[in-house]
Parts: C-alpha cells; structure tokens; sequence
C-alpha cells in the first residue's frame, strides 16, 4: 500500500518536475517563462522531498521529518526569488507580450514603463544580452 | 514496484535538467539565465532525493538542503546585481 | 518580559527549525533549540524592529490550509496551459490596489499570488499603492482582482491587521 503511495508521489513529482522545464523552454517570453519553475518545479520537488520523507520513515527505525524543512524553505523562497526575478526584468525593460495597465505608476526605481512594448525580441536579444547593469543615479 | 518507477523519474529528472541546461546557455537575456540557473539547482535537488531513495541513503539530504540555501542566496545575488550593479552596499 | 522575550512567535518556530534540522526529539536536543530560539532573536534584534502579532490564528489557519489546496490545483492549471499551445494564451500585467499596509502583510500576500493560479506578483509600486501581477492566462484583469481580493487580501487583513 505505502509502496503505491510513494511510486505515485514519485511519479508525480517527476512529471512536474519536467512539466515545470519544459515551460521554461516552450513559453514565448521571460514572464511567462517565469510561471512554470515557480509553481509546477515547486510542488514537484515538494511530493518528492515527502516522498523521501515516507520512505525513510517506514525504512529506517524512527521517523524522518527533516525533508519537510527542505520543502518548506523551498515554498518560501520561490516566491521571493520569482519576485525578484520579475523585477530585474521590469528594470532591465525586457519585452513582454502582455501589455502593461494604461494607469501604470511608477516602480522602486523608476524604470519606464512605457518603453516596454516598444522594443522588438530581435533589439531585446542582441541589447540586453550585452547589457551592463548600471547604478540607479 | 519503486524500483521500476525511480528509473524513469530519474530520466524525467534529467530531462528537466537538460531543458534548463539549453535554456541557460540560449539565453536570451540575463534574467532568463538566472531562472534556468534557479530551475537547476531544484532540479538538482530532485535527482539527490531520488538517488538517495534508490540507494537507501540519507546522507543525501544534508547536500540538498544546502543546494536549497546557497542556490536561493545565489539567485537573490544575481537580481540584486542586475537590479543596482552591485551587491554589497 | 518584552526586553527577555522579544519576539514570542519567532521563538517557538526556531525551536521546531532546529527540532527538524537535527532529526530527533531528545531532552537535550529541545533544550538545545529552545535555547536557540532564545537567543537568536536577542541577537539579532537590529533585524526585526518590530514584533509580529497574529491577531486571530484560527483564520490563519484556516488561510494556511485554503493555500495548500491552492497550490496544488495551480500547478495542475499551469501544467495545463504549459501542455497547451503556447500561441493561445493570453498573458496580461495587472495592477493590484492594495488595502494592505503592514510589510508583512504585504510580502505575504505577493508571495500568495506567486503561487496560486497563473499569477505572478512582478513589482510594489514606490507608495506602496499597487501590486503588479503578471497573469499567464486571463482574459478578464477585473475578475482577477476581485479574486486576489476576496480570496487573498481580506483574510490576511484580518489576521494582521484588523483588531
């Protein structure tokens, strides 16, 4: 019984694992890109580590929860490192192909938003991947 | 059963890691680099949680719990730089 | 009691970390980890100025548990549009009003949105006014946010910030 269990949270976690890969290598541009590590990557790797974590348990004499630490750390941080990620991007001005809210205000640091839709991928690929960051004047 | 299942988990794994590899090498731009990098390290640290059930080992969890804290650290870094050019104030 | 206890919610949680951490429940063991969680927000007082406050931990809870579910059926409608044909979907930048004012409260509610359905918070706008939520899939951005609203905000609203 426990042995269907851990194949099926093995099973599953695999396949979102993949699933969340393959959208970073399917989907058209960076923000979407963004949604498929965040959230299918996350829970695969989350029914994994319990996965392990019942393995363990039934395998060695007392209970292992310490990959419930691993899962929980992950479940934080993605959120923030997606965050963070998206916000890079808005700085860096990528090209998206959604359009931004009309009554769009102002970011942290001050990034124009209207200059988002007017690059073309082609300006995007060659001008960003030379990009040197520079220091918020 | 779990011995046939690990083996193609661990293919699906790799499959994963392997699309994160073109993507960061493709590009195109850094932030799409960085993402690939983050997607490789909890890539990383499926396939360690599932070498070590197939082996019956827990040693492996201690790498993958620092795979987790050093590629999340790693990541803010990197958007920190690409957000202000640099890291240390 | 305030000087020698600062922070009553931290405490506990790293007590359980360390628990966790170590993989066993041994006398000395939670000792050791109420000791640390004692003495590490003394430490490191400089990096939480101010001390959280749950107001009503039954909501929290129950936000907590609304969550999980969350999750899960969002991985299975991301996986979804990712197997779909990508020229379909429709991704759209929505600003999100936010009725929220605490930082917590705030970096809780967009680390919600990033792993709920389609939704990923993007940027918090320099007065702390808006959210911009990059949606994979949405036609319609006002449904959007009365959902994020009614689902998200209100609750931590309430756990954080309402007396």
């Amino acid at each position: 019984m426990l042995e269907y269990l851990l194949s099926f949270l093995i099973l599953t976690g695999a396949t979102l694992t993949f699933i969340g890969s393959l959208g970073l290598l399917r989907l058209k541009d960076f923000y979407m890109r963004l949604h498929g590590p965040t959230k299918a990557t996350t829970l695969g790797v989350g029914s994994l580590l319990i996965a392990s974590a019942l393995f363990f348990s039934s395998h060695n004499a007392g209970i292992s929860l310490h990959e419930v630490l691993i899962t929980v750390f992950l479940v934080i941080t993605a959120p923030v490192s997606a965050h963070l990620l998206a916000k890079a991007a808005l700085h860096l001005n990528l090209h998206s192909f959604a359009k931004m809210p009309a009554k769009s205000t102002k970011g942290e640091d001050g990034a124009d938003d209207d200059a988002m839709d007017t690059q073309t991928p082609e300006e995007k690929s060659s001008s960003s991947d030379t990009h040197v960051p520079r220091k918020p004047v | 059963m779990l011995n046939s299942v690990i083996p193609i988990a661990l293919g699906l794994v790799t499959a994963a890691v392997a699309m994160s590899f073109w993507r960061l090498l493709s590009g195109p731009s850094m932030p799409d680099r960085i993402l690939a990098l983050d997607t490789l390290y909890i890539n990383a640290i499926a396939l360690l949680m599932l070498l070590g059930i197939h082996l019956g080992s827990a040693l492996f969890f201690e790498a993958a719990l620092l795979i987790a804290l050093m590629g999340f650290i790693g990541t803010v870094a990197l958007c920190k730089y690409l957000l202000r050019g640099d890291i240390i104030e | 009691m305030a000087r020698l206890l600062p922070h009553p919610i931290l405490s506990p949680t790293l007590a359980c970390l360390w628990l966790l951490l170590v993989n066993s429940i041994t006398p000395g063991q939670i000792f050791l980890g109420l000791l640390l969680g004692w003495m590490i927000p003394l430490l490191t007082l400089r990096f939480w100025p101010e001390a959280v406050t749950i107001r009503k931990p039954l909501t929290l809870l129950r936000y907590i548990g609304l969550l999980l579910i969350d999750i899960i059926m969002a991985n299975f409608t991301v996986a979804r549009l990712i197997l779909g044909d990508p020229d379909r979907l429709k991704p759209i930048f929505v600003e999100l009003p936010l009725d929220l004012t605490s930082d917590l409260a705030i970096s809780l509610l967009a680390n919600s949105i990033t792993l709920t359905p389609g939704t990923v918070s993007a940027r918090l706008s320099e007065d702390r006014r808006y959210l911009l939520v990059h949606a994979l899939n949405e036609a319609d951005p006002d449904a959007l946010i009365a959902t994020i609203k009614r689902r998200y905000e209100r609750p931590l609203q309430e756990i954080f910030e309402l007396c």
